[in-house]
């Protein structure tokens, strides 16, 4: 009996993500823009990492990056940011819950959470698909400073740890969506948040060049394992058992997020039917 | 219909008076509406105190490793990240929801209105809004500039503040042409609300020292949006890094050019309107 539900499942969602594609597809020029002007600054920063460099004798390192490595972390960034970064997600989430449309899924035998964990996947899959083209065409132009990975197992743990920071993007602006049950206006919150993601999460910089107690102290906060975490491994940075405890850490805090995410949600639903009468 | 002009018998004297007491009343109408949502107010000065502090750290942690971008000292770069914040900050408070509130003026029809009124559109349309928050935020920038100027130890003139302002003044008026010049696009398509944001975001190149800069992205960057000119020039003649006095010249005469090239859109635009509505 397991398995058919499981088909059953399986059935319902394919129709979300169906459907997610062809809603999706209806930016794709929305997307394209998107990806393209992400490129300025990205090419701004590495002009100014360019420029550190030019002012050191040749073949330097500053914080234990040549300028190739340096370059290839900026890059990476923007690959997983690409596979990963939460898009309007959380604002969608928000604007549900503000305007009633999530009664209707408390009446059908649909999962919300799952209904936009196929939404948020969908959205990712077709921006990549879109943000390819420019991308790749612009590490081709760098591709003098794109350094590869050490080997194929690398490269594997990159891609998992790739996939734990999806999740744990979505599972975080999911839980920071439910505050608009509570509140009314949710954008400041989610702004909020966004800022320390960006710098502690390492998209402005890799976090090891910062001072090593700082570092330190970031790990064992969610920001790093949504972007610089799966970088560094890329860079054979991260590897041994500092591998193992990072993968492990990482895991601990998708499945934190997770369930902080089912905990609002019930919250929020019962205060929702309660005002709803 | 052509954008209207001041009323032909009105005297100079007596059309600035008359302008200067609507932009009052529309001062009043933004403070009643922000005063409305006082929470949201402070909480959104927090957020932009926020990625300012994000900014200033970022340029801390890169200057933890390096004493020079090109000939910028660390105290000359956050002198940039001042000036340039100021900038922003001033053209937030007096023209960004404005100009991106234009795509929707035009969807719902309301441009229509405001057409009739008997005052210049641009200037009813430009003016519109003040987001107060905007000066708040721009103090703060002030202070971070004061204190970096005490750390270079600048004595600066008052000529050079004087001029500074100045220059930062053209800096907006750059920034407020090109962005009205995209927002003009609506009257063409219901995407030009992205472009406008998209013009946005290039704000982040203006507060990086241009001497990084090279080739191709250094010319559109000057010469097509020239997002390095509008923050860098001033910051430089206030801690006397200008080459010449050249760069002001370019400064004031790509404004006067995009002054000129949004105005001659908008009222291309405004004639070739024929209402969402009808």
């Amino acid at each position: 009996m397991t398995h058919s539900f499981a088909v059953v499942a399986m059935k319902k969602y394919w129709h979300v993500i169906n459907i997610g594609i062809q809603n999706t597809l209806v930016y794709r020029v929305n997307f394209l823009f998107r990806a393209v002007f992400a490129l300025i600054p990205l090419a701004a920063i590495l002009f100014l990492w360019r420029a550190i460099y030019a002012g050191k004798e040749s073949g330097v390192e500053v914080a234990g990056y040549t300028l190739a490595q340096m370059i290839s972390y900026y890059l990476l960034v923007t690959i997983v940011d690409a596979l990963t970064a939460v898009n309007e997600d959380d604002w969608q989430i928000a604007s549900d819950i503000k305007d009633g449309n999530i009664s209707q899924f408390l009446l059908k035998p649909i999962d919300y959470l799952t209904y936009r964990l196929c939404l948020f996947g969908t959205g990712r899959l077709i921006y990549t698909a879109i943000a390819v083209v420019p991308v790749t065409l612009f590490i081709l132009q760098q591709r003098e400073f794109f350094v590869a990975p050490p080997d194929w197992g690398t490269f594997g743990w990159f891609l998992v740890s790739t996939a734990m920071t999806a999740l744990l993007q979505f599972f975080m602006s999911y839980t920071m969506a439910m505050l608009a049950f509570w509140v009314l206006e949710v954008s400041t919150f989610i702004f909020i948040l966004f800022a320390f993601e960006y710098i502690a999460g390492g998209h402005l910089f890799p976090l090891n060049i910062l001072p090593p107690m700082l570092a330190q102290v970031l790990y064992y906060t969610p920001f790093p394992y949504q972007m610089f975490f799966p970088v560094s491994i890329y860079l054979g940075q991260t590897s041994g058992p500092a591998l193992w405890e990072g993968l492990g850490i990482q895991a601990f805090w998708v499945i934190a997020t997770y369930g902080l995410a089912r905990f609002f949600w019930s919250r929020g639903i019962r205060k929702y039917s309660a005002v709803g009468g | 219909m052509p954008a209207d002009t001041p009323h032909p018998t009105a005297r100079a004297p007596h059309w600035l008076r008359r302008y200067l007491t609507i932009y009052a009343a529309l001062w009043k109408n933004s403070i009643v509406r922000e005063m409305g949502f006082k929470t949201n107010f402070l909480l959104w000065i927090v957020v932009e105190m926020l990625w300012f502090a994000l900014q200033l750290s970022f340029m801390f942690v890169v200057y933890s490793h390096t004493d020079r971008i090109g000939t910028w000292s660390k105290w000359q770069v956050v002198m940039l990240l001042g000036g340039s914040h100021f900038i922003q900050q001033l053209f937030t408070a007096f023209f960004l929801t404005n100009c991106t509130q234009l795509s929707e003026l035009i969807r719902t029809g309301k441009l229509d209105f405001m057409l009739l009124l008997p005052v210049n559109t641009r200037f009813m349309i430009s003016f519109r809004q003040v987001d107060l928050g905007g000066f708040v935020n721009a103090a703060s920038a002030v202070a971070v500039m004061i204190y970096a100027g005490n750390q270079l130890q600048l004595t600066p003139t008052w000529a050079q503040v004087a001029g500074f302002i100045l220059l930062a003044a053209v800096g907006i008026l750059i920034h407020y042409s090109l962005m009205f010049l995209l927002a003009s696009v609506s009257f063409w398509t219901v995407r030009a609300q992205g472009i406008v944001w998209g013009y946005y975001n290039l704000f982040n190149i203006a507060r990086l020292p241009d001497e990084a800069f090279r080739g191709l992205f250094k010319a559109v960057f000057t010469f097509a949006l020239p997002m390095l000119l509008v923050a860098n020039v001033p910051v430089k003649l206030l801690v006397r890094k200008l080459s010449s006095p050249l760069e002001m010249m370019v400064l004031l005469g790509m404004a006067i050019v995009c002054l000129a090239l949004s105005e001659g859109v908008w009222r291309f635009s405004v004639r070739h309107y024929t209402s969402a509505s009808s």
